[in-house]
């Protein structure tokens, strides 16, 4: 390739392809090139600092899934899976927890400020959770939550709404941790809903022990406009199984994960497929993101990955994966309440200490309005998104709930993180305070798919 | 207990009657009464026969503006879902019909949600089945209503009232009218008490109606008071200046009044939401829940943000409800109501116009008129920026001196 062929503007680096170099363009952009060559490191300019381990916090190093824990076969295939009973509803408006609810969101909370957040800057920072916060989140049980009694889990009926008020607990401690946190208990939570006999038998005794693998959901594709009802990845009946092919973007843990679930199409209709880490055809590289980053996470790109015939989840009819879509809008409509929570908590006590004009900046209506209306929304997005859970805990169809709670919560959350970071002026533009992390954070509201679930 | 946020199953029969009144009754005079400013509704003196019937039978529950009484007696903790569920719900189902229409109900005024709130049990037996308006506003006195300047002096058994209001909603139809005043301006709002007047009491008069922007059904009054003499016996509460207790007092009402004005935002706005839904089905335009929006064309997208706009409001308003249902303090969540169903109700009429095009501006529909109607509901019982002031100094814990 030519230089000047390689200088062409367009489609790289966030340029259009309308754009046109003149002259002084083209000589900039030469200069540029120099600056990056490896012409300069040779003579000893640059410090080399490059490193073959696989990181995070780049993308582009793409490396085979690691092989974890063999899941032995166990269960009978094709024989259906414990199910729990939906929750019991009394016909009553109600907007009170039951007590179990309440002392999980009591831990949860607990675990939230005195684990979560303490580790909140440094984790976004090294796009890596540490194991100090995932292994106490293993010890409150946030994988079995959603998890049958009857497998060793603690659901006794159906745990949306208790999964939706953890989600909510662990986001206003952090959304990057807790998505890394929730990420294996929610393929675990897929399992006991969907999985049959021997899926369950053969996968759930692993999350149920002391030392729960890392998991992952993954639907979101690096496509513009993406539509997580029409994957690209697919799937092709082949001899004893199918063959998968394509790329799934921002998957949560990705290289430590040793279970993954994947959406792919099937005759036309997107299915669920579950693919073991080690699986040939599989390859994982980072793929961090302007937020969400503690959950460190990656894309996956599968090639002729071939799979036997239990690897399904669920219906191959589509119903499966929209009820799979539907449950993590909501895990993200939650973590969003949690977050913009966070967002007023923490801008409620700096508007009345910040001093500007001889008295605190909340004394000015322009400021106090911005934190009442996210005070407001807030309070809409928690009780749009509680209507939707409650309905999916009792067995309801809530698809339109889902959607409205989805719309609001990234709408309302994006402009709640704004407002956070407005609300400090320059203060809030730097590291110092963890609003920018927020802002960054609830962007991703609305653009995530699957990742998490309830 | 377990959270559940879907409408009450007790109250279906309730919201279903209200639904079919409003489509039935309501509906048909709506633009006729649009038209017809300051005429006054006579269909509706059946309906409100109709309504009191059936509240007689005990068919329907707390239906209409009945205000709100915090019984303390009763030691049950369990869940309630009472009346004041019931009256938003009730409310938003008629005000999908038509607010201006709901508005003119004989016996459901704004004023008898003050009698109910704040009245002593021999004022309640004495004002039962009165049409009561309310008058809070002045020429020179709207949101800040600490400062009003109509006065009351004790004078043997009677207070003599002197002053001008404005804005009073059924204030010509009402038979009686709940008019604020200070008993002492220098003891600023904790000398402000509530004083009901008859209709023909020496001394009231209407000046005049307005002619309004909507709600043109309801008429709008202004009221003179020029020496009129009530009983004292006529004072809602107690006639004790507290100027500890300040102007919670009378600024009680509002707490019951909000969540019902909130509610008919959110029936007005649903009137345009499910008209544009079939105008729009009918253009081809269906909303689907499960694709994203972005892929979606643009007016479904629209569709979808004013729906879940509009769900925020609903449960907003019915949280506050349930909350004074549960006898549990609700200043808080009722201004979060009016305030997000208030601007709410405005961008979802007024959109649905723009998405009904012609269709949305001509009078054919009735879609301009509520986007007319609308706008009110963000405006009287506060308006918009009081609501969100209320919010900012509850959550900030600020004063009213603090945050001004």
């Amino acid at each position: 390739m030519s230089l000047l062929n390689s200088l062409r503007p367009g489609g790289r680096h966030g340029i259009a392809t309308t754009e046109s170099r003149d002259p002084i363009g083209y000589l900039v952009a030469g200069l540029n090139r120099l600056a990056q060559s490896d012409l300069i490191d040779r003579v000893g300019l640059r410090k080399p600092a490059e490193q073959a381990v696989f990181s995070i916090t780049s993308s582009g190093f793409k490396t085979l899934t690691t092989a974890g824990r063999t899941f032995a076969r166990a269960g009978k295939v094709g024989r259906p899976g414990v199910r729990v009973a939906p929750a019991a509803r009394t016909g009553l408006f109600d907007l009170t927890p039951t007590e179990d609810e309440q002392m999980l969101v009591d831990v949860v909370a607990e675990y939230a400020e005195e684990v979560v957040r303490p580790a909140a800057a440094a984790a976004d920072e090294a796009c890596a959770a540490p194991e100090s916060v995932l292994k106490a989140g293993l010890e409150i049980g946030l994988p079995i939550l959603g998890v049958p009694e009857a497998l060793g889990g603690i659901s006794e009926e159906r745990s949306a709404m208790a999964g939706t008020l953890v989600a909510e607990a662990l986001a206003r401690g952090d959304l990057g941790l807790a998505v890394a946190g929730l990420s294996s208990g929610s393929v675990a939570t897929a399992l006991g809903l969907w999985g049959t006999d021997a899926q369950q038998q053969t996968y759930l005794p692993a999350f149920t022990g002391d030392d729960a693998p890392a998991a992952a959901l993954a639907l979101t594709e690096p496509s513009v406009l993406f539509d997580v009802l029409s994957p690209s990845t697919t799937a092709v009946r082949s001899e004893g199984g199918y063959t998968l092919n394509g790329v799934k973007s921002l998957v949560p843990r990705g290289a430590e994960a040793e279970l993954f679930i994947v959406g792919a199409l099937l005759d036309g209709a997107p299915a669920l497929f579950l693919v073991e880490a080690g699986t040939a055809g599989l390859a994982v590289e980072g793929d961090p993101a302007m937020g969400v980053r503690a959950a460190s996470l990656t894309r996956l790109s599968l090639t002729d990955v071939r799979v036997g015939s239990e690897a399904v989840l669920g219906d191959v009819d589509g119903s499966t994966y929209r009820e799979c879509v539907r449950l993590s809008r909501l895990a993200w409509c939650a973590l969003a309440v949690g977050t913009a929570q966070a967002v007023l908590d923490y801008v409620t006590p700096y508007v009345k200490e910040r001093q500007a004009f001889g008295e605190p900046i909340a004394h000015r209506q322009s400021v106090a309005f911005m934190v009442a209306n996210i005070a407001i929304e807030l309070q809409a997005m928690r009780l749009v998104t509680y209507k939707a859970a409650s309905r999916a805990a009792a067995g309801k169809d809530f698809t339109r709930e889902v959607a409205l709670a989805r719309k609001l919560c990234s709408d309302k959350g994006m402009q709640i993180g704004l407002d956070g970071v407005q609300l400090l002026g320059g203060h809030g533009f730097v590291k110092e305070h963890p609003v920018e992390r927020w802002y960054r954070d609830l962007r991703a509201i609305g653009i995530m798919e699957g990742s998490v679930l309830v | 207990m377990a959270i559940s946020l879907d409408d009450p199953k007790k109250f279906r029969p309730l919201v279903g009657q209200a639904h079919q009144v409003a489509m039935n009754m309501l509906r048909p005079i709506s633009r006729k009464y649009d038209r017809a400013e300051h005429e006054y509704p006579k269909e509706l003196d059946m309906l409100a026969a109709m309504i009191d019937g059936l509240a007689d039978s005990g068919a329907s529950e707390g239906a209409g503006a009945a205000g709100v009484r915090r019984d303390e007696k009763d030691a049950d903790t369990t869940v309630k879902n009472g009346a004041n569920l019931a009256s938003v719900m009730s409310i938003a189902e008629m005000c999908w019909g038509d607010v201006g229409l709901l508005l003119s109900m004989p016996r459901q005024g704004l004023g008898n949600s003050a009698i109910a709130s704040v009245a002593n049990d021999e004022q309640l037996a004495r004002l039962d089945g009165v049409w009561a308006g309310m008058a809070i506003t002045e020429p020179g006195t709207g949101s800040d209503s600490a400062n009003i300047t109509t006065t009351a002096v004790l004078d043997g058994d009677e207070y003599v009232i002197n002053g001008e209001k404005i804005y009073v909603t059924s204030g010509d139809r009402a038979d009686h009218i709940v008019v604020w005043a200070t008993l002492d301006r220098d003891l600023g709002r904790a000398a402000i008490k509530s004083f009901v007047v008859a209709k023909g009491t020496p001394g009231m008069r209407v000046d005049r109606l307005e002619h309004k922007l909507g709600i043109r059904a309801s008429d709008t009054a202004t009221i003179i008071f020029e020496n009129c003499r009530v009983p004292k016996d006529n004072l809602l509460g107690s006639p004790e200046i507290d100027t500890k207790q300040g102007f919670a007092g009378a600024m009680a009402t509002f707490d019951n009044t909000r969540p019902l004005v909130a509610s008919m935002a959110v029936g007005c706005a649903r009137a345009s939401l499910d008209l544009t839904r079939e105008l729009l089905a009918n253009a081809g335009v269906e909303v689907d829940y499960d694709r994203p929006a972005v892929v979606q064309s643009a007016a479904a997208a629209k569709f979808l943000q004013m729906e879940a706009d509009w769900e925020g409001a609903y449960l907003l308003t019915l949280q506050a409800a349930w909350m004074a249902d549960n006898r549990e303090p609700n200043s808080l969540e009722a201004s979060m109501a009016k305030a997000k169903a208030g601007r709410v109700g405005s961008d979802i009429t007024l959109s649905c116009v723009e998405l009904a095009g012609s269709i949305g501006y001509s009078e054919t529909e009735l879609l301009e008129k509520w986007s007319r109607d609308s706008k009110i509901l963000d405006i009287f019982e506060g308006t918009q920026q009081i609501q969100q002031l209320i919010v900012a100094r509850r959550i900030l814990g600020l004063s009213s001196a603090e945050l001004k």
